[in-house]
């Protein structure tokens, strides 16, 4: 992975002493309220229900054993042991003390991390698919171009004060695990005839209130150009976005606005002036930042022996055998694999996981996956490059940790937002609702027969909880006061990403989980064999769906 | 007299800001809007005073640009400090239009925005509020350094790298 040297640490260590200056004036009184507010939330500090609560990047959710272990300390020291994996793959603190955060940042620049950027009118962490350079279907590892943006996002001096917050994604497999058109930029890593990289270049997606697909506006940009022209759809955006009313300020509102057409020809028209200029990359600089994404020392493997062996083993103990078939994916290099470490057992909130458990997490990836660990916009962790053969012994320590239960990508994977027990926008809470339905669907064969199933619950419009592109959404809504419940059905955020569509009337919150069981109920009956909720959904649409759940009582 | 930040200095703001809707003009250095400065262009030419212009975040510099690139003084005004139009204000003046003047920030602009305005051309910064403004100038030297090009650096990081 990348590591720093005496320039990013300079970087990251002056941010935590301008930070640090700007606290102790807040707290002399020096800094308005109103003034303080950007200049925390650039750092990740967001004030909210309860305490403040402190957003970590987790630059394109890797991290070494290192840093997670790092973490661990500050929960304990900072906060009540326990941190909350988001859907950025950032990592949140949810009670540290305002005074103390400064201390906080310093501790995180010791390991290389900080918080810039990760909350506020700037551009955000971007991010990527948890499985890059070990996908099967990889174009080409898409985390060095993650961090050539990274570095150029940093501080950017133009684009501190946007209209409002930037997201990017890219995406580097046929596959899309990286929701990249749903980001502000979705960036697609491609090839063209002769065989060089370059970037299909894609604006304005986004959820949130107005949720939007995004839309293509070039079709193959050479790499070279990639900052030059992020450059100028910033610039595009800083002056043209609209800063009157916030929720009209993401860029998605003016490429809709203007019809993508016209957006492209306006960045086209921005970017000649820029185009070649002295942000214009070179090999030199794309071969250093990719150096630190090489490749570990794989072992020669003898793959059917070691396959045979995990068959034997899965055959004795059903347990790791559903493991393997949930958690485990294979990747490109013959007998390895990756595994992904469930952070939702049932009964905890989506995401939350201990000071113990981060410690345990770190000794698992210095055994098992060469140190590095990644978190997933779904709120897991994954170690990838891990020996077949060691397989069963990992599933033997993450299980005694609580990190093993059989459930990703089914119906109790579900990615929730922190909704109203943390978060002073919610309309609803939203992880009583995820663990009510852990708890009505806790028959693991059942979850099973079910099979792939996403389950997305935001606890109001802003959809941190990614509610649109769930195959079942639900979504938080104030009536008159009580928390009510609103149903979607059929979004994906896969390569046909689409969004979901509204039920019916929302439920409260007992009648929620009735439903969705009803949902399932539909979906069972009328599957075709091996086909998925999403596949059933398509095929039969929503009428049969909402028939029965809003079917009076006999 | 009112005083400013200039080139990391305290000094006297010997300009006035004249308002866009204002048709008399003051004695002295003074700072006018972009309708105004087209309206009286004759008029302001034969001024004793020297004459510099104020534009709004929301302004299409393109359109005039080319002809206010010899004024010894330009103002960009952040009707809200968190209204960052003035930001790409700042470097297009500089970098495509090579104005080489003052770019004077005003408006509701605060200290912790100094070091990146900075790096966007600005040199000049005459705050709406009382404040230190010796003290206030420490906000310049937050970084040592920076990834971007701007217009304190016009050469990226990753080239420069040892
Ligand atoms: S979706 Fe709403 S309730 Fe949930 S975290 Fe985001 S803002 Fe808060």
């Amino acid at each position: 992975m990348y590591q720093y040297d005496q320039y990013d640490q300079k970087i990251v260590d002056e941010r935590v002493e301008q930070y640090r200056d700007q606290t102790n004036r807040y707290l002399a009184g020096d800094i308005s309220e109103e003034e303080f507010l950007p200049l925390r939330l650039q750092n990740g500090l967001y004030v909210q229900r309860l305490a403040p609560m402190l957003r970590i990047a987790v630059p394109y959710g890797l991290m070494s054993s290192h840093q997670v272990r790092k973490i661990a300390d500050i929960s304990r020291q900072y906060d009540k042991g326990y941190v909350h994996f988001t859907t950025r793959q950032n990592i949140q603190l949810n009670w540290p003390r305002l005074e103390e955060v400064p201390d906080i940042l310093a501790e995180l620049a010791s390991v290389e991390m900080h918080a810039i950027q990760t909350s506020g009118n700037c551009i955000r962490n971007t991010t990527t698919d948890q499985f890059a350079g070990v996908a099967n279907d990889e174009i080409e590892d898409p985390r060095p171009w993650c961090e050539i943006i990274r570095q150029w996002s940093t501080l950017h001096p133009e684009f501190a004060f946007l209209p409002r917050k930037f997201k990017i994604a890219v995406c580097g497999s046929e596959e899309d695990r990286a929701a990249f058109l749903l980001h502000d930029i979705g960036i697609q890593l491609v090839k063209n005839d002769q065989g060089e990289t370059g970037f299909h270049i894609y604006v304005g997606g986004g959820l949130g209130r107005t949720p939007v697909i995004a839309s293509s506006i070039k079709a193959f940009l050479p790499k070279e150009h990639l900052l030059t022209y992020l450059d100028a759809i910033l610039r595009v955006y800083n002056r043209y976005g609209n800063r009157n009313n916030k929720y009209k300020a993401r860029i998605k509102i003016l490429v809709r606005a203007w019809t993508p057409e016209v957006f492209a020809e306006r960045v086209e028209a921005e970017w000649l002036h820029l185009k070649d200029g002295p942000a214009t990359l070179n090999g030199h600089e794309i071969e250093r930042v990719k150096g630190f994404f090489t490749q570990p020392d794989y072992k020669a493997v003898d793959s059917d022996v070691v396959s045979a062996d995990v068959q034997a083993l899965a055959t004795e103990h059903k347990g790791f055998s559903r493991w393997l078939d949930r958690n485990v994916k294979t990747q490109k290099q013959t007998g390895y694999a990756c595994v992904t470490l469930s952070l939702k057992p049932a009964g905890v909130a989506p995401g939350d996981v201990t000071d113990q458990q981060l410690e345990t997490i770190a000794d698992l990836a210095d055994r098992f996956s060469f140190g590095e660990i990644r978190t997933t916009h779904n709120q897991n962790i994954v170690l990838a490059d891990v020996l077949q053969s060691e397989l069963f012994n990992l599933w033997q320590l993450a299980k005694a940790a609580g990190l093993a239960t059989p459930n990703i990508g089914t119906i109790n994977d579900m990615i929730c937002c922190p909704g109203g027990d943390y978060c002073s926008l919610a309309n609803a809470k939203s992880i009583p609702v995820a663990e009510a339905i852990q708890r009505k669907f806790d028959d693991l064969d059942y979850v099973y027969d079910l099979g792939d199933l996403e389950l997305n619950i935001s606890g109001c419009m802003n959809a941190c909880g990614h509610h649109h592109i769930g195959h079942i959404g639900i979504l938080g809504v104030d009536k008159k006061g009580e928390e009510w419940y609103q149903i979607q059905l059929g979004g994906s955020a896969d390569k046909n990403a689409a969004l979901g569509k509204v039920l019916g009337p929302s439920l409260s919150r007992d009648a929620v989980v009735d439903s969705i069981e009803t949902l399932l109920d539909v979906y069972i009956e009328n599957r075709l064999e091996q086909e998925t909720f999403l596949k059933t959904y398509q095929r039969i649409g929503l009428e049969k769906f909402k028939e029965r759940v809003y079917a009076p009582a006999s | 007299m009112p005083q400013l930040l200039k080139d990391g200095n305290v000094i006297d703001n010997s300009w006035q800001l004249v308002d866009a809707d204002t048709d008399a003009l003051p004695q002295g250095d003074i700072l006018v809007s972009t309708s105004q400065w087209h309206k009286q262009q004759d008029i302001l030419a034969e001024r004793a005073g020297a004459v510099g212009v104020w534009i709004d975040s929301h302004e299409e510099i393109e359109a005039f640009a080319d002809g206010i690139i010899d004024l010894p003084v330009i103002a960009i005004n952040f009707p809200k400090f968190a209204d960052g139009r003035g930001f790409s204000l700042a470097r297009l003046l500089r970098e495509r239009y090579g104005y080489s003047g003052e770019i004077r920030a005003i408006g509701e602009i605060i200290r912790d925005q100094l070091f990146l305005m900075q790096r966007c051309g600005f040199n000049a910064f005459a705050f709406d509020t009382e404040l230190d403004l010796a003290e206030a100038s420490k906000s310049l030297q937050d970084f040592s350094d920076a990834y971007q090009v701007a217009v304190d650096q016009p050469e990226p990081l990753f080239k420069r790298r040892a």
